[in-house]
């Protein structure tokens, strides 16, 4: 038996059996790191000292049963937007190169608290702005089906790893497709749960109404078990929300008998590749096969989600990101006269192209005289577009569309057209705008041998239906792994 | 003959509010302590930190509101107000510009001029910033962080004011609802209460406002006098020769007694307001309105009525003891010690008031323990001093809040009143002054006056004064 083949649960159960040691996991996560690492680059800071010496102490937790929980001693990694103290947290940012916080992310401490490995932090796009993970400051992750093309965005160094095994789960975070594409392009399952679920204390914020932690594993019931350690709420986050209804495993029943799945006919149209359209609809049969009502219908408005969101998402942050001066922590240019030089060099030079224009996007659509005309209007669309789906949640249990309109493109092809890159999050963005959980799980490949990804879309709190669905799905699957990381593992380390 | 000219005034009152902990995080409030103790991730602006309200900040504000006649924003948020500064740790400051907590509200204030109602435009929830110090040796500057998230009330006015008279009866009436309430301390000097004036003048009769300028950095009710008289003066010269007021903020150097423009409205930042998509909307019911309403303290109307009606006080007597809300809290405390509110009233308004002027001092200055004024009134009372020792004891208590019965005991200030010891410092004075024994055998009252008076000279006062008169008047007729 290989450790890397098994999944997060399944690991965990070994390790609470005694099959398999703690260390001996986070060596083999930590071997396949290293045998990648230099081809994929999905870590910002590899943390192996700290994960063998967490590793050891798990291992006394869960030997003297303080520690019986089902993730206790599984290897993962965490976004590089949330922060953990002690380890550099920099948002793929210069600006935030050497910045060291002293405090832990509400979510990771959960998970920590139930006997997490952290391997270390992932990258991503430069504050989680981009689809691409490729306006990294310290280079881009690449996918491991097809090292010539991107693992999608933001959180493509956290797919990433999970598709190459370099990680057992890992965190994301997901503002407008952030979890839900990468996960696609990457061939894994990710969760964005509903806004409020988890609490986003921790989390460096990009656009603050918008975010949301949520996990990507290998399968369904990985993504569930780690969803229920993370949601709670958290005083210290106000727009957390006090949930009963978190017991997410409770969903892993293959039984969709009767659910009602609404797809969207505006998301099949126009500017959806033909084999990402097929398989997704393949899907679909296969639900309406186990016993699911399938119905198209028109969402409406989803032309106006994308302007809607880039206006909201970049008004906050716009503000967000204004902490980041050069005064108190990150990075502060050498030479300056003054003060207000000083805040513009660091800035300048601390900040990367994608993310100056955002900040500049959105001090504009928050500039007095435009306020009315951009920022309330995209707040009136996007109150809009929460109606539209009210409306179809009243008819239907969960919607079901593509995550992104095409497999992941190459390398270096969407910054050239920023358009065209902030088109591609039209599937996913409408629900973070809608505070709704949706959800990515693999539905096949296309002729290139690309992960193509279903999206679920659920009601508010309704994460159940998702994972029901979800699941009864991938029972009729089995998992598929891409061969740089099979070969990987049989290769010795140097 | 001139024209005559209006000046039309409307103040932005800040107010540090007197809860434990700051308005978003958990840090204390408390003034002074080394540089950045008083902080954590959420008031230093780290990355991933997350505010979360302080439900005392409202209520106090939402005092304040109810007690200013206010209508409350019972849907209210907060917003972002971004600008760049080092003292500002997210380079936005939390405060409030679509729905403030309070608004449309009025006060009223009394001048010679009579009485009038100031209206309050708005009273908005915000947070402090921190404060720079500039390290002139090593040419840098320092952020002290403990600052940073103390909770702020702003109170705008309408521009409803004339004169310097009725903006320092404002700020009065203001600084004693919010004292009273226990919501500030109110202190100008420290900072705890700010305000900026805005001025115009305009000729009178004329129905549109003239341009105005804001005037900062007044930290004194006479400074705040002195810039408003400055200002009237400098626009009204300026419209004299033709010349026009530019809408500016302005800076007042009270040492000088002068101003110097700091920005001007073209300078004026974009303040690019947001609501705040960390904090969530706040809902205030009717009930929690109702239960801030209940809890309200006795306001100073109310207690100005009870000293006249409970403790039999003149009107005048009232007014000043409830004039400052510490002063009334000592008057009160002190009443509850020694049950004698006229000689408690007695010290305050003649002995206290006498000594703050001139030390220069304001009531809130007050700093001796009721129970040493207590002790005092019972030493007099039971005759162990008399009433001139007993000004002398007041003087140290005033000064260093000295326990009185100590005192008295240490300095020996004990009243003389063995007959036999008095009889002989009589006897001493008669024997110089056999002059004064000549003229009171010639009818000469006045005579006895002065070897009473001599008695207590060389008694240095602790003489007891009823002994004193009797053991004279016996010697002299011998």
């Amino acid at each position: 038996m290989d450790i890397l083949d098994l999944t997060a649960v399944e690991l965990g159960r070994k390790i609470r059996e005694h099959e398999i040691r703690v260390v001996e996991a986070t060596e083999a996560s930590l071997a396949q790191i290293e045998k990648l690492e230099p081809q994929l680059n999905c870590y910002v800071t590899v943390a192996k000292e700290q994960a063998l010496k967490q590793a050891k102490e798990v291992q006394k937790r869960i030997d003297d049963k303080t520690l019986t929980g089902p993730l206790a001693g599984v290897p993962m990694a965490m976004k590089d937007n949330m922060c953990l103290e002690g380890l550099p947290t920099t948002c793929s940012s210069k600006i935030l190169e050497n910045f060291v916080p002293t405090y832990t992310a509400e979510a990771v401490k959960r998970l920590i608290g139930a006997g997490a490995v952290i391997l270390g932090k992932t990258n991503m796009d430069e504050f989680a702005m981009g689809s691409t993970t490729e306006t990294s400051a310290f280079g881009e992750t690449k996918n491991p089906w097809n090292p010539a093309h991107v693992p999608g965005g933001s959180s493509g160094g956290s797919c990433a790893a999970v598709a190459a095994n370099e990680c057992f789960y890992a965190l994301g975070s997901d503002t407008g497709g952030s979890i839900r594409q990468p996960s696609s392009f990457c061939g894994v399952t990710g969760i964005k749960p509903t806004y409020g679920t988890v609490s986003r204390y921790g989390l460096i914020a990009y656009g603050s109404s918008l975010d949301q932690i949520g996990p990507v594993a290998r399968n369904v019931e990985d993504c569930a078990a780690v969803l229920e350690t993370i949601a709670s709420y958290d005083k210290k986050d106000s727009t957390s929300i006090r949930r009963e209804d978190c017991d997410f495993t409770a969903a892993l029943v293959d039984d969709v008998r009767g659910m009602r799945i609404g797809i969207v006919r505006d998301y099949l149209g126009e500017g959806l590749d033909d084999e990402v359209r097929d398989a997704v609809l393949a899907a679909a049969r296969v639900l309406e096969e186990k016993g699911a009502v399938t119905e198209e219908f028109d969402l409406s408005l989803v032309e106006y989600a994308i302007p809607a969101y880039y206006v909201i998402a970049s008004a906050e942050a716009s503000s967000n990101l204004s902490r980041f001066d050069g005064i108190k922590y990150g990075y502060r240019t050498k030479e300056y006269e003054g003060l207000h030089h000083l805040y513009k060099k660091s800035r300048s030079e601390g900040f990367g192209k994608e993310v100056k224009r955002r900040i500049m996007l959105g001090s504009f659509v928050l500039s007095s005289g435009y306020y009315d005309a951009y920022y309330l209007k995209a707040l009136r669309t996007k109150a809009l577009i929460k109606q539209a789906f009210d409306k179809a949640f009243s008819r239907y249990d969960l919607i079901l569309g593509p995550a992104a309109p095409s497999t992941a493109p190459r390398l270096g092809e969407s910054l050239q057209d920023p358009l065209k890159m902030y088109l591609g999050d039209i599937y996913t963005i409408a629900v973070n705008l809608a505070g709704l959980p949706g959800m990515t799980v693999p539905c096949g490949r296309d002729s290139q041998g690309l992960p193509i990804g279903l999206q679920l879309i659920g009601d508010c709190f309704r994460e159940k239906n998702l994972i029901r669905a979800a699941y009864a799905y991938e029972c009729t699957r089995s998992y598929e792994m891409p061969d740089l990381a099979k070969q990987a593992r049989e290769q010795e380390v140097r | 003959m001139g024209k005559q000219y209006e000046t039309v005034i409307g103040l932005e009152v800040h107010v540090e509010l007197a809860t434990k902990t700051k308005i978003f995080c958990g840090c204390s409030t408390e003034f002074g302590g080394a540089p950045n103790t008083h902080t954590c991730p959420v008031c230093t602006g780290m990355p991933g930190s997350l505010p979360v309200l302080n439900k005392q900040v409202v209520e106090y504000a939402l005092a304040v509101g109810l007690a200013t006649n206010c209508k409350i924003h019972q849907y209210c948020k907060f917003d972002r107000k971004n600008y760049f500064y080092p003292d500002n740790p997210q380079n936005y400051q939390i405060s409030q510009l679509y729905l403030p907590i309070c608004h449309d509200g009025w006060v009223e204030i009394e001048t010679a001029a009579g009485k009038k109602k100031i209206g309050i435009h708005e009273i908005h929830m915000e947070e402090d910033a921190g404060k720079l110090v500039h390290d002139e040796w090593e040419d840098c500057s320092l952020v002290d962080y403990n600052r940073s998230g103390v909770p702020l009330i702003e109170i705008v006015s309408e521009p409803d004011m004339r004169s310097a008279d009725e903006v320092i009866a404002y700020l009065e009436k203001l600084r004693l609802i919010i004292q009273y309430l226990g919501a500030s301390d109110c202190k100008l000097q420290e900072g705890s209460m700010r305000a900026d004036v805005n001025l115009s003048v305009r000729e009178v009769g004329a129905k549109e406002f003239g341009t105005r300028t804001e005037m900062k950095n007044l930290n004194s009710f006479k400074a705040i006098a002195r810039a408003i008289e400055g200002e009237r003066t400098r626009q009204i010269e300026l419209l004299e020769d033709g010349r026009k007021v530019i809408q500016e903020t302005r800076r007042w150097d009270d040492n000088k007694e002068a101003s110097h423009a700091m920005r001007s409205k073209e300078d004026a930042q974009d303040y690019r307001y947001f609501p705040d998509p960390d904090l969530v909307p706040i809902w205030i019911s009717d009930e929690w309105i109702a239960r801030v309403k209940e809890r309200q303290p006795e306001l100073r109307s109310e207690k100005l009525a009870r000293y006249q009606s409970e403790y039999q006080l003149p009107q005048y007597d009232a007014e000043i003891l409830t004039g400052s809300k510490h002063l009334a809290d000592i008057f009160e405390e002190t009443v509850n010690l020694c049950r004698k509110p006229k000689e408690v009233s007695n010290w305050l308004m003649t002995d206290a008031m006498r000594l703050l002027k001139e030390h220069g001092k304001e009531p809130e200055d007050l700093s001796f323990s009721p129970e040493n004024l207590a002790k005092l009134i019972r030493l007099v009372e039971e005759n162990v001093i008399n009433r001139t020792v007993a000004r002398g004891v007041f003087e140290a208590v005033f000064a260093e809040n000295v326990d009185p019965e100590k005192y008295v005991e240490e300095k020996g200030l004990r009243v003389v009143s063995d007959e036999g010891a008095l009889r002989r410092v009589v006897e001493e004075i008669l024997e110089k002054n056999p002059q004064s024994v000549t003229d009171y055998k010639a009818g000469k009252q006045k005579a006895m006056g002065f070897v009473v008076g001599q008695t207590m000279r060389a008694m240095k006062g602790k003489a007891d004064p009823a002994v004193v008169n009797e053991l004279v008047k016996e010697l002299l007729e011998r």
